[in-house]
């Protein structure tokens, strides 16, 4: 079982000599995640070695969630090496090896960590083919190079011959960046490289998490409260001691597991353990929500749009108003697999595998609970079930680590499909009013937004761990919700626009980034009112938004006019005239240039209505996508797939469920998700651009999905739907009501 | 308490030694037998990342007790699907079609889809959404699924 181990140093590098360039954190991508997080340390320099046999292996900080970024810096670093792709492998996440990149987070993995290896591969080549030059007696500008060999007319030298037996290291300086590559030259950047981790995974041989035993290691259950706020008041050990196997029963605090020799036995314990907890209410009443959030107290107020004067704007003789409040409700992130970890201290230092998509954080937040230095603690990532964000992953392998401390063996946890579902942290629920004034020839005039969001303490990454809460050991009580706040200003020219987020002081639940945190809700709900203004000036929704893009955005507006092109979208207001029967059709759009400054993406969503039964189907989703160079088109598609059928179930079907105690939404029964027979046929065009920097992907694809979906509802049958999720029992409300 | 149970595991007979009949089929053949294609998603039976063949059946080894699977019954996971390094058309078709996202799910799919094809040569695409509607891809890998098991009917 050695492969799931990520290597020494010393062993990646046999041969005993090596090219190694390291990222000096001072670059720039570095400086702005600094500027960003600001207990962003950088313990390890990022690497990209270069072996005797030329072989490359990168060390990314940055990991592969399951979305095939692996592949594609693979890819970026051997395009830009000359060497063939099979030379190349990725060193992923692992505290003691890989750098410091940030959060595998945002779709940021190819736009900032990609750089950064593009950096460093340009740098090593440069490098390489200076040594070449001295080395042949010829001028660096004459060689070529190809499959990681340099040639001067037919005489040559390989990378792995000019590596030698010595080991060098060049520092990446920020101030001189390497020169690229032409990407007229590419060969395979921008190709549909085949993914690496396919193979092993089509046959159930793949490393996951899941799959990683040591020696010696036992087996851990955690059981949780019963309700979200109780205290442990006692253990009745006795009632498990007809399980076989059982080692030890763990209790700190409110923090109760159980360690058995067995998997089957640690699930036995922790099903049959007597307990006994206070009782706690403390959650609001789930058909309260959003009096609860809208009541909830602010802790600061952020303007994140200011145009002229709206007051003014809106009190003006002759104008016509409309306001809308949308929500959307709590989400969890619902892995396929339940989180899971292995941990083991030895000698007092403690080393943690788990799939987190932060292991740097991860490793802080640990030797800060168990008041250890933090160079004893190692994190080390192996691929485990999509995350999607911040999901269970890292309170798993500090459960783990708990459990370890304790019995003084390794131990791994994982967790029950309950425990995923009830205890993961959770997307918080947004509450957005919206306000415009339309003057008398159809031009918006005003435009206010308020966003009920909760806050992000000193602007921390740092999710509570839950062992350390319950166990009372130290944690800060940091709300973590991610930069929630973008895209709650628009891309739309009012002359006066006013976009105010209530950042509140508390939400009910334990809150972190799902996918595409904010910006999707923010989207949401700004796209649909845009939506309703378009109705109200009786405008085609396309044409609308045209009329009001920066005219020098030119890739927005590419993006939208590819969309309509695609969907042979027919010029006409929302919503359709006459349509009869009992299943309507309708069609809606919408935009996003994510975060108002990379990724564009229009899409079109055709639904159908069943009036009757209330029931939307989403039938078609049509996409146009520009995130710059595209590294893998077929990665790229896949990912888009995947972000587009996640947010129609996200919009019709998901809701967490509560009562005031705890979750009650614990299995796929209760929460469930869409399925095979409702997902939509999708068209994506893909608009590439070679000579632009590659900007992130995936999330700014679900920014703009339960918009287009709400817009074609209300072009199919006039109705305009604004809380999520669009359930029959919502449908036939508002089609009662007419709203 | 310990006793020892026989199962025939991808054509071979093995023999394990549990505290408990009880224990699923899943946790025999991920702890004692070391297989781990079959994955844990929700143990019940609401997911299909468990799936195995029981008898050419696909069954949800997570609820499924080692006491209810007789030693001549037939099991087989995914590792048994393909012969050495020759893949199942099934998992050569999901890796043509590049139909993975984290996988976690890829293990149930190609179980479920073998099963189905096995009994389906021709199946439209209406067909195969049935027969995998139990099962769950959070990542939304559903389209490129479908494509891979249209791809490998009438080869499986
Ligand atoms: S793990 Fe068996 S069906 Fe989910
Ligand atoms: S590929 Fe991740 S759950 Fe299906």
């Amino acid at each position: 079982m050695t492969r799931h181990f990520n290597p020494s140093r010393r062993d990646l590098l046999t041969g005993g000599g090596a090219l190694i360039v390291s990222f000096s954190l001072a670059g720039e991508a570095a400086a702005q995640q600094a500027a960003q997080r600001p207990l962003s340390i950088a313990e390890v320099d990022a690497y990209l070695a270069i072996d005797v046999r030329g072989r490359v292996t990168l060390y990314s900080g940055k990991v592969d969630l399951g979305t095939g970024v692996r592949t594609a810096l693979a890819q970026i670093a051997a395009e830009e090496l000359d060497v063939p792709f099979n030379m190349v492998r990725v060193v992923e996440g692992d505290t003691a090896l890989t750098p410091d990149q940030g959060t595998t987070w945002g779709s940021l993995s190819i736009q900032a960590g990609g750089m950064q290896i593009r950096n460093a591969a340009a740098t090593a080549r440069a490098e390489l083919i200076e040594r070449a030059a001295r080395r042949l007696r010829v001028q660096a500008d004459t060689l070529t190079v190809s499959g990681g060999v340099i040639r001067a007319g037919d005489r040559r030298v390989s990378y792995g011959e000019l590596v030698g037996g010595r080991m060098f290291s060049l520092k990446l300086d920020p101030a001189k960046p390497a020169k690229f590559k032409d990407p007229k030259d590419y060969k395979i950047v921008g190709k549909p490289i085949a993914r690496v981790d396919i193979p092993d995974k089509v046959r159930g041989r793949f490393p996951y998490i899941n799959n990683l035993r040591l020696r010696g290691m036992l087996h851990g259950r955690v059981i949780r409260p019963p309700s979200v706020g109780a205290r442990l008041e006692s253990v009745d050990e006795g009632s498990i001691k007809d399980v076989a196997g059982i080692v030890q029963v763990v209790r700190e605090g409110n923090f109760l597991g159980v360690v058995a020799q067995t998997e089957w036995g640690a699930i036995k314990g922790a099903r049959q353990l007597k307990a006994s907890w206070s009782k706690w209410e403390g959650l609001p009443e789930q058909a309260k929500l959003f009096e609860h959030v809208r009541a909830t107290k602010v802790f600061r107020d952020e303007t994140t749009g200011n145009v002229g004067n709206t007051a003014e704007a809106m009190a003006k003789d002759g104008v016509r108003k409309l306001a809308a409040t949308y929500e959307f409700p709590i989400h969890t992130h619902g892995s396929t697999g339940p989180s899971c970890a292995v941990a083991e201290f030895r000698d007092g230092k403690l080393t943690s595998w788990s799939a987190s998509q932060a292991t740097h954080s991860l490793r802080r937040q640990l030797a800060e609970m168990f008041k250890m230095p933090v160079d004893d603690v190692r994190c080390i990532y192996l691929e485990g079930s999509g995350c999607y964000g911040r999901n269970g992953h890292e309170d798993a392998a500090a459960d783990a680590a708990m459990l370890a401390k304790a019995v003084g063996r390794p131990v791994r946890v994982q967790w029950s499909r309950a425990d995923e579902h009830g205890w993961d942290p959770k997307g918080p629920p947004t509450l957005i009013d919206l306000r415009a004034a339309i003057d008398g020839s159809g031009t918006v005039t005003a435009w206010e937004s308020e966003f009920f969001i909760p806050q992000q303490t000193d602007k921390s990454f740092f999710v509570p761990l839950i062992p350390a809460t319950l166990a009372g050991l130290p944690a800060k009580p940091d709300i973590a919700p991610g930069n929630i706040f973008h895209n709650s200003n628009i891309p739309y020219r009012f002359a006066n626009v006013k976009a105010v987020c209530h950042r509140l002081e508390s939400t009910p639940f334990r809150p972190s980034w799902i996918r595409t945190p904010g910006r999707m809700q923010n989207t949401y709900a700004n796209e649909c009112f845009l939506d309703e203004l378009a109705a109200a000036a009786n405008a085609d929704p396309i044409e609308f938004r045209l009329k009001y893009l920066d005219p020098a955005d030119k890739r927005g507006i590419e993006a939208l006019n590819r969309v309509a092109a695609l969907a042979k979208w027919e010029k006409r207001p929302s919503p359709q005239r006459g349509a009869g029967g009992n299943v309507a059709k309708g069609r809606g759009v919408s935009y996003v240039k994510y975060e108002l400054a990379r990724t564009y993406v229009a899409v079109v969503a055709e639904v159908e209505v069943d009036r009757a039964a209330g029931a939307i189907k989403v039938s078609k989703v049509y996409m146009a996508h520009d995130c710059g160079q595209i590294v893998n088109p077929d990665g790229l598609r896949n990912q888009l797939d995947g972000n587009v059928i996640q947010m129609v179930s996200r919009t019709l079907i998901e809701e967490l469920k509560f009562d005031r105690s705890h979750v009650t939404s614990l299995d796929w029964e209760s929460y469930p998700v869409i399925r095979f027979p409702d997902v939509p046929e999708i068209v994506i065009d893909l608009i590439d651009r070679p000579n632009a920097p590659p900007w992130g992907a995936g999330e700014p694809a679900a920014a703009v999905v339960p918009s287009a979906i709400s817009n074609a509802v209300f072009d199919a049958i006039g109705v305009r739907l604004r809380s999520v999720p669009y359930t029959p029992e919502k449908v036939k409300a508002a089609m009662r009501s007419g709203a | 308490m310990a006793e020892r149970r026989t199962l025939n595991v991808n054509g071979r007979s093995r023999t394990i030694t549990v505290d408990d009949p009880d224990m699923p089929l899943l946790l025999a053949l991920r702890e004692n037998l070391g297989l781990n294609g079959p994955l844990f998603g929700c143990g019940l039976a609401q997911c299909g990342a468990c799936t195995v063949h029981v008898d050419g059946k696909p069954v949800r080894s997570c609820v499924l007790p080692l006491s209810k699977v007789a030693p001549a019954q037939k099991v087989v996971t995914i590792e048994g699907l393909s012969q050495g390094s020759r893949l199942h058309p099934v998992q050569r078709a999901f890796v043509e079609e590049q139909a993975v996202q984290c996988g976690y799910c890829i293990n149930g799919m190609i179980m479920q889809s073998a099963a189905f094809l096995a009994g389906n040569k021709n199946p439209s695409e209406a067909d195969i959404r049935k027969a995998l509607a139990g099962n769950i891809c959070r990542c939304g890998t559903h389209t490129r699924i479908v494509r891979a098991v249209k791809r490998a009917a009438g080869q499986a």
